[in-house]
């Protein structure tokens, strides 16, 4: 096979269809890129959690969309503080660095802690190996003010494509799904034990489970006793 | 006919000002030789490609950047745009900001930043209204003064006991609003 294909080189007929090989590849390494609207009942909540708070502060793990910073910036007139775990999850794997994630989300966020009336944490979790999660989600607690809350989507179906989803606020009641390449699947799905140990720092106030498949549970953080 | 021609063009030179046209008043350091700091018809400035300019730069009427820019811009009652090729290191002070090249730095508009496809920001943007195209890069926080949309501005003032504020307890309760089976 190998000899043929050199000897097609030679004759320059496989020119084409390498580049169409390689088209192929690209393709199925990327697979395919949706975009649904779903009902959501955990944003409005999370909305209203934020309502009482005085210009809060709003940290969103997810990619940069712009209309969310408009919705929430408009709906809260809040300050929201774009980190983009995904790209740093991306960034270790191109490096293979993966285990050295936990240490690096304990000293990712700058934020004092107790400064953050609110988190859109997404469905990141999934994406995270159990030590670099509850990494995360340790960081996240500590970041969190009383009675701060925190949003968290938990896929309950094994799904190994290789994308991450963009959730962008439609309104209170709808996200739209939208999906884009990634470098790492989704690891596993979290049982509701996994996630309250991952957060057990914080109050489960909400939890429902959506037809999307996905798991949305509303999180906060109790005040201080006495 | 050619040489004739040639000439024509010579005699006829446009002399376009090399010096920065009333926008960079401090510290413009050319990187080639000849800033290419042209004033279009309007009061609209724009400072090209090849122009570095280092320190600050202000002035009062729109400007549009396709080179670099490091230190502070202030165009206070004016609208900035970084061009593709635009690159900018600074703290950036505006009416309306655009974005389609790179800003490193704090972006503050009274009115309006808006973030094109491919443009870029790294850093805290301070506006009433922000947009940010999808395929754009945004890297820090987003103050978005509440426009108007709801809710009493905050009070800085001491709070001498006000009857008119509306009930906010302490303890937030989620409104009873719909919740959809």
């Amino acid at each position: 096979m190998a000899d043929a294909r050199s000897l097609t080189d030679l004759f320059g007929i496989l020119g084409p269809r390498r580049a169409a090989d390689a088209a192929a590849v690209v393709a199925s390494s990327v697979t395919q890129v949706t975009e649904a609207s779903y009902p959501t009942k955990a944003l409005q909540k999370f909305v209203s959690c934020l309502h009482g708070a005085d210009h809060p502060l709003l940290l969103d793990l997810g990619p940069v969309v712009g209309s969310n910073v408009t919705f929430f910036g408009e709906q809260l007139g809040c300050r929201i503080r774009v980190e983009d775990v995904a790209d740093d999850i991306d960034r270790h794997v191109k490096d293979g660095t993966l285990e050295q994630l936990p240490a690096y989300f304990a000293a990712r966020f700058t934020q004092a802690p107790g400064s953050v009336d609110g988190i859109l944490c997404w469905d990141i979790l999934d994406y995270l190996d159990q030590p670099a999660a509850q990494a995360l989600a340790t960081a996240l607690c500590r970041l969190l003010k009383a009675d701060g809350c925190l949003l968290g989507l938990f896929s309950t179906a094994e799904t190994r494509e290789r994308v991450y989803t963009k959730y962008v606020v439609v309104d209170e009641s709808t996200l739209r799904y939208r999906t884009y390449p990634a470098l790492r699947q989704r690891q596993r799905s979290l049982l509701n034990g996994d996630i309250i140990k991952l957060f057990k720092d914080l109050r489960v106030t909400d939890s429902f489970l959506m037809k999307s498949k996905l798991r949305e549970m509303l999180f906060r953080k109790p005040a201080p006793r006495g | 006919m050619w040489k004739r021609d040639e000439s024509v063009k010579r005699a006829t030179p446009p002399a376009q000002t090399p010096a920065a046209t009333s926008a960079a008043p401090v510290a413009a350091v050319p990187a080639a030789s000849e800033p290419r700091t042209q004033q279009l018809g309007r009061d609209n400035v724009s400072i090209g490609k090849s122009v570095i300019i280092k320190g600050e730069l202000s002035g009062s009427e729109d400007l549009t950047i396709e080179g670099h820019v490091e230190g502070r811009i202030d165009l206070k009652d004016n609208v900035l745009t970084i061009g593709p090729n635009g690159k900018i290191k600074a703290e950036v002070f505006a009416k309306a900001v655009v974005v389609l090249g790179e800003v490193t730095g704090n972006v503050t508009a009274s009115e309006k930043v808006d973030i094109r496809d491919n443009g870029s920001v790294d850093g805290d943007i301070a506006s009433p209204r922000v947009a940010i195209a999808e395929g754009a890069h945004f890297r820090g926080a987003v103050d978005m003064q509440r426009a108007g949309a709801k809710a009493p501005a905050p009070v800085p003032v001491p709070v001498p006991a006000k009857p008119s504020a509306p009930a906010a307890p302490g303890l937030p309760q989620p409104q009873a609003q719909k919740v959809g089976a």
